[in-house]
């Protein structure tokens, strides 16, 4: 009778256990989809409004490359053409683009074209200087508020005085397209361009290029010092009291708020040593001792992966204790200590907080080309776009989060196929 | 077989402690030349611990201290003073888990060469791999194959590899840990015939838990129990008939 009532005990907790199992099965998978559900739109949404700010609106101007306007001969140096009234030749382009304008509507006319055409109309006079004393047709770029107002970024059903346009600047507009004169191309500006106060020529090349300096100073300063530091943690140091100190206190940096790096880059390194200022040698500096103790905790924790027996088989034919270290266990430590190096430069790319304290938050409209010039970096140039008001920047800010984010996953591919590649069986 | 009286390793009241706990307990003993010794007793005992005091290999276990006295060719090795990357090139070791380099079967066994600067050129370097291959007995089966990396091997070929690696610096003593535990009979056996043709040459004690091993490879055994020396002589008589009844009671399968 017992037994009976035994039994059935059993087989009810055994169902109860089953269940379990299951429910817990489901949770992890509602989790898993609310997750990806989660990543979906967020990349959706960056996607969705980034996508646009690789084309820009371009307009066909017809330019007249008058000698007598530019004040330029066919001989002209490089100086005088430098010089050349290219203005000039705007300004009776645009007074042109439709016949018989009144002198108001030249003005709204104007506003349609982004200030930086001289420079085109310049340009494309250096590059074809046979062009003198013709007419030529040119697309030029247009202004930001022509180009969000045409991507449909910018409404035109609200009243007029809410508009950066006003009725007669869009049936200039209207009249554009009709004629075919208006039409998008890929965005060049956006890659071979710094920062602009305009956003239709701003461009991620500065910043982009200020991250890739910046991140060549952190592997430069953080890699050899991290290998160092966590092969003699791991394989010389003595355990006692000072080195477990160390260690806890290494653990305790990773987790420090990395605007204190930051407080600590422009206390120490800008008003003590005396650094230049917004550079990526004093942001690669101090990201680099933010990323330190992360990069050395994966160091240790691949060193210590390395199975102890290959470095007793070294150490029983006689090799010194470095001899083993460096020809055993540091080899087959390098594709690991390469992923948290990689893991680690992708944690100071995104970093933002640290490199506002030490100045990188300036408007630099240069490209810079060493680590000693001013320079911005990608995650601080979207929080100067996201902040500025003008619509224009709003794309140009999820493009170049959408940059940012093929950067990070290109670096991680890069450390998955090293570790794959390099990584030793044993 | 000829005896001989020539003591290679003299070991005189040798106490290991990891931290307060006593491993081994006033450890004496004489290991003759040219001979194999077989150090035996139930898990826990201390015969490996004993062996690695041997090569100074418990110098990497920070909470192991060795006191007490061994001497290798009437030199003292328990003391600060001794150079133990010189010790160590004398006596070469071979692990219970095959443990070759990650590298190629060449590189493997020409490493311990060319960091003690044995070889002056590439061919010596090479006459040396394949001496030591041969006398591994290796080289046969794998001297088309010298390139690709030794842990393609087997188990049994990995761990003749780490004992042409071992020879290859000119040891005069082999300690060897239970080195076919990890391994199939035929590979073991195969060992074993080895460790037979070894012993001409190179003076090796050997850490076994198969009490027939013992019997078959060694000419002295010495059998530990719970960080003591019970008992050491001749195989032939430590099996047939040993003094000690623990040893009797351990051999006989009565505990262990």
């Amino acid at each position: 009778m017992n037994s009976i009532v035994a039994q059935e005990r059993i087989i009810a907790l055994r169902k109860k256990r089953s269940a379990q199992d299951l429910r817990f099965k489901y949770y992890g998978f509602i989790a898993m989809c609310l997750a990806l559900a989660v990543l979906v739109f967020l990349l959706y949404s960056i996607f969705s409004r980034g996508f646009s700010a690789f084309q820009k609106t371009t307009i066909l101007l017809e330019i007249n490359y008058d000698q007598e306007v530019l004040k330029l001969t066919p001989d002209s140096t490089d100086q005088e053409i430098e010089k050349g009234k290219f203005f000039k030749v705007k300004k009776n382009a645009l007074n042109n683009v439709f016949e018989n304008l009144s002198k108001s509507d030249a003005k709204l006319i104007k506003k349609l074209f982004s200030t930086n055409i001289d420079k085109e109309i310049k340009n494309y006079y250096i590059d074809n200087p046979s062009v003198l004393n013709s007419t030529q047709k040119l697309w030029v770029t247009a202004h930001s508020n022509v180009d969000q107002m045409l991507k449909g970024n910018s409404r035109r059903d609200v009243p007029e005085d809410r508009r950066k346009l006003n009725d007669i600047q869009l049936s200039f507009i209207d009249q554009l397209v009709e004629e075919d004169r208006i039409q998008k191309e890929f965005n060049n500006f956006f890659f071979t361009r710094a920062d602009s106060r305009h956003p239709e020529i701003a461009g991620i090349a500065g910043s982009f290029m200020g991250s890739l300096l910046t991140l060549f100073v952190v592997f430069i300063l953080s890699f050899p010092i991290a290998i160092g530091a966590s092969v003699y943690l791991e394989e010389f140091a003595p355990k006692n009291k000072l080195t477990e100190l160390i260690e806890v206190n290494i653990s305790n940096l990773a987790a420090v708020p990395s605007i204190v790096f930051g407080l600590l880059g422009l206390g120490v390194l800008l008003n003590v040593f005396g650094f230049p200022r917004s550079t990526p040698l004093v942001g690669g500096t101090v990201l680099a001792l933010m990323t330190l103790p992360t990069i050395i905790i994966a160091c240790r924790a691949s060193l210590k992966a390395v199975p102890p027996s290959i470095k007793e088989g070294a150490l029983a034919i006689g090799a010194t204790k470095s001899q083993a270290v460096f020809h055993h266990v540091v080899p087959l430590a390098l594709p690991g200590t390469l992923t948290g190096t990689i893991i680690g430069l992708a944690q100071a790319l995104g970093e933002t907080a640290p490199l506002i304290m030490i100045g990188m938050v300036a408007f630099i409209p240069n490209i810079p080309t060493g680590i000693t010039e001013p320079s911005a970096s990608l995650p601080v140039q979207i929080f100067l776009w996201v902040e500025s008001a003008e619509r224009g920047f709003q794309e140009k800010s999820a493009a170049a989060i959408m940059i940012i984010l093929l950067f990070l996953f290109m670096m991680n591919a890069l450390a998955v196929y090293l570790r794959n590649r390099f990584e030793k069986k044993w | 077989m000829v005896e001989n009286n020539n003591t290679k390793i003299s070991a005189k009241d040798v106490d290991v402690f990891y931290s307060e706990k006593q491993a081994l307990n006033k450890i004496s003993m004489d290991i003759k030349e040219k001979e194999v010794t077989a150090l035996i007793g139930p898990s826990g005992c201390g015969k490996s611990t004993f062996l690695r005091c041997i090569n100074r290999m418990n110098d990497l276990i920070e909470i192991c201290k060795v006191t007490g006295s061994i001497k290798v060719d009437n030199e003292e090795i328990i003391s600060s003073s001794t150079d133990v990357v010189s010790l160590r090139s004398k006596i070469g070791m071979v692990f219970q888990k095959p443990n070759p380099f990650p590298k190629s079967i060449f590189d493997n066994v020409a490493y311990g060469p060319s960091i003690h600067g044995l070889a002056d050129t590439k061919s010596d370097l090479e006459n040396i791999v394949i001496t030591s291959l041969k006398k591994a007995g290796l080289y046969n089966e794998v001297k088309d194959r010298l390139n690709e990396p030794g842990t393609s091997l087997s188990g049994g070929q990995q761990q003749r590899l780490c004992i042409a690696r071992a020879i290859a610096v000119n040891p005069e003593i082999i300690l060897m840990d239970e080195p076919c535990s990890a391994l199939d009979p035929i590979a073991t056996a195969i060992i074993e015939e080895l460790i037979d043709e070894l012993r001409l040459n190179y003076t090796i004690i050997i850490v076994t838990h198969s009490m027939q091993q013992a019997a078959r490879v060694s000419q002295k055994t010495c059998f530990f129990h719970l960080g003591e020396l019970i008992e050491s002589g001749e195989t032939n008589k430590i099996f047939t008939n040993p003094d000690n009844t623990k040893t009797q009671d351990y051999i006989t399968g009565r505990f262990g």
